[in-house]
């Protein structure tokens, strides 16, 4: 009997509801709330905190946008002198895309490749040059790549906004959680491009002109002279032998051809050629110290894969070995203007292409040594 | 965030919302402590303790959020680094550093050299680490 009496207030007392005091009871009870509404309404919090942090990040991307928006403008205002107000050109220029072949039959798509990508940057260098009539050869470059950054940058921004739109419309956790995976690499990506821009603008080296630099580095002093397409080659006397070091044609913005040149200078030396050797910035992994030098073997080269393509066809003929010498940096210092360590690298990197050469070919012998990478802010 | 960026974009809207629910949570909270207190010099301690646990478990939510949006507006400022030119007489191996201008380039010649006769070549343009990198990568 007294058992059963006690239980209730017992339980009372047990959750919290019993003890007479108000302020208690309101409180224990709020807990109870607490507790019901994170199990039914977990994920949804978890959810909008996500779409919090991918708006913030979406937010910082705008201000990387419109800014890139905003120095193309000026640095074309500055060194261009157009006539008119070059923004709604400028914007036009932003939304620019090219659509790559169709690859169901992939037989010859390198060449189709090659050629819409021709036309793109013909097309592009007549519009910064209609846009900036009184920039020279450099800064129409130079330009052309401020406002390249600036196109990455409106396209990562739209495509960020397209999932973030398209998440909170769908209230789709795994969308906007995709979205919020990736974003940290986007935002590093973002910022890369950014600081990039500025590169460009004002003709700075980049991080990625490293194989340019030591290229020339190497040909200075030496007589130079242009080889297809963009290039630039000279005979240079190294290590008692004979090395066609070449790059593209700087200092303006420019990647040029390697594939054409190397495909050149094999045909203008058929069969003489005893090894060629390509520099170029590669990919660090994180952990790995910047400014590291790596040898390997195969075409040290980046982009769309059509240069990569040529060397690999013409080295093929003569089965010419081909060795790689990499400087590492990541994709952030890759793009951004050349910091210190990257500068100092170069003689490093000279040492080790010197070692490369001495093991592998002979006294006496011919040997092409190509600088892979973006030659701004850097000249021969 | 910046005034500037408070000025446009739809996004802001939501922020000055939480914002302002952040900073009732840090008054409610500073509240609820000081009634704690009070209560506590009262002799009512087991509603010291619901008030001071409430007040500041409060008071860190709503501290850890003004301070998360503290380190997005500092992540907002981005740094200038400083671009450096070296020049160098290639003959008699003066080297000079000056800041960088447009226009410059590596292998670019510019003016004779001070003591000899020859010209003075540009052969590096680089940039120091910013303070940032620097910690991250002291080695380098
Ligand atoms: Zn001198």
């Amino acid at each position: 009997m007294m058992n059963m009496l006690v239980q209730p207030s017992i339980l009372n007392n047990q959750l919290g509801l019993g003890s007479g005091d108000p302020i208690l009871t309101i409180i224990s009870l709020l807990s109870y709330l607490f507790i019901f509404v994170f199990i039914f309404y977990g994920q949804r919090i978890q959810m909008y905190v996500m779409i919090r942090e991918v708006e913030s990040s979406l937010f910082k991307l705008k201000l990387l946008k419109e800014e890139g928006r905003k120095t193309a403008i000026e640095t074309i205002n500055e060194i261009g002198k157009p006539t008119a107000d070059p923004s709604s050109k400028v914007d036009r220029y932003l939304e620019y895309f090219t659509i790559a072949p169709q690859n169901m039959d992939p037989s010859g798509i390198v060449h189709k490749l090659d050629h819409i990508l021709d036309v793109r940057d013909e097309r592009l260098k007549e519009e910064v040059k209609l846009m900036a009539p009184a920039s020279d050869e450099v800064q129409v470059y130079n330009l052309e790549n401020t406002l390249e950054a600036a196109m990455a940058l409106n396209f990562i921004y739209k495509v960020v906004r397209h999932y973030y739109l398209q998440g909170k419309k769908t209230l789709s956790l795994y969308t906007i959680m995709q979205l919020q995976m990736i974003l940290p690499l986007v935002m590093k990506e973002a910022e890369a491009y950014s600081s990039a821009l500025k590169a460009f603008a004002y003709g700075q080296p980049i991080g990625d002109g490293v194989g340019p630099l030591i290229a020339a580095r190497l040909m200075h002093g030496h007589e130079v002279r242009k080889v297809p397409k963009d290039c630039v080659v000279a005979t240079v006397p190294f290590e008692n032998r004979t090395a066609l070091v070449t790059k593209a044609e700087g200092p303006g913005g420019n990647v040029g051809k390697p594939g054409d040149a190397v495909k050149a200078l094999i045909e203008e030396n058929r069969g003489k050629i005893s090894a060629v050797i390509m520099i170029d910035a590669g990919l660090k992994l994180e952990g790995e110290a910047l400014g590291e030098i790596a040898e390997g073997i195969g075409a040290a080269i980046g982009g769309p894969g059509v240069d990569q393509y040529k060397i690999e066809e013409a080295i093929m003929e003569d089965k010419i070995p081909l060795y790689a010498v990499i400087v590492k940096e990541d994709i952030g210092d890759a793009v951004s203007m050349m910091r210190k360590e990257i500068s100092n690298a170069a003689e490093k990197a000279i040492e080790r292409v010197k070692d490369v050469v001495k093991e592998r070919t002979k006294e006496g012998d011919q040997i092409i040594i190509v600088g892979v990478g973006n030659t701004i802010g850097v000249g021969q | 965030m910046t005034n500037k960026a408070a000025s446009s974009g739809s996004s802001n809207k939501i922020s000055t919302f939480v914002l302002a629910v952040t900073y009732i949570t840090l008054i409610l909270s500073i509240i609820a402590i000081v009634a704690g207190v009070t209560a506590f010099y009262e002799g009512f301690i087991e509603v010291t303790a619901y008030l001071l646990a409430i007040g500041f478990i409060a008071l860190a939510l709503s501290g850890y959020y003004v301070f998360q949006s503290r380190k997005h507006v500092a992540t907002l400022k981005i740094e200038t680094p400083k671009i450096l030119t070296t020049i160098e007489c290639i003959k008699c191996g003066i080297k000079s550093t000056r800041e960088f201008q447009r226009g410059d380039y590596v292998y670019k010649e510019l003016d004779k050299c001070s003591k000899c006769e020859d010209t003075q070549v540009i052969t590096a343009i680089y940039r120091e680490p910013t303070l940032k990198e620097k910690e991250k990568n002291p080695t380098a």
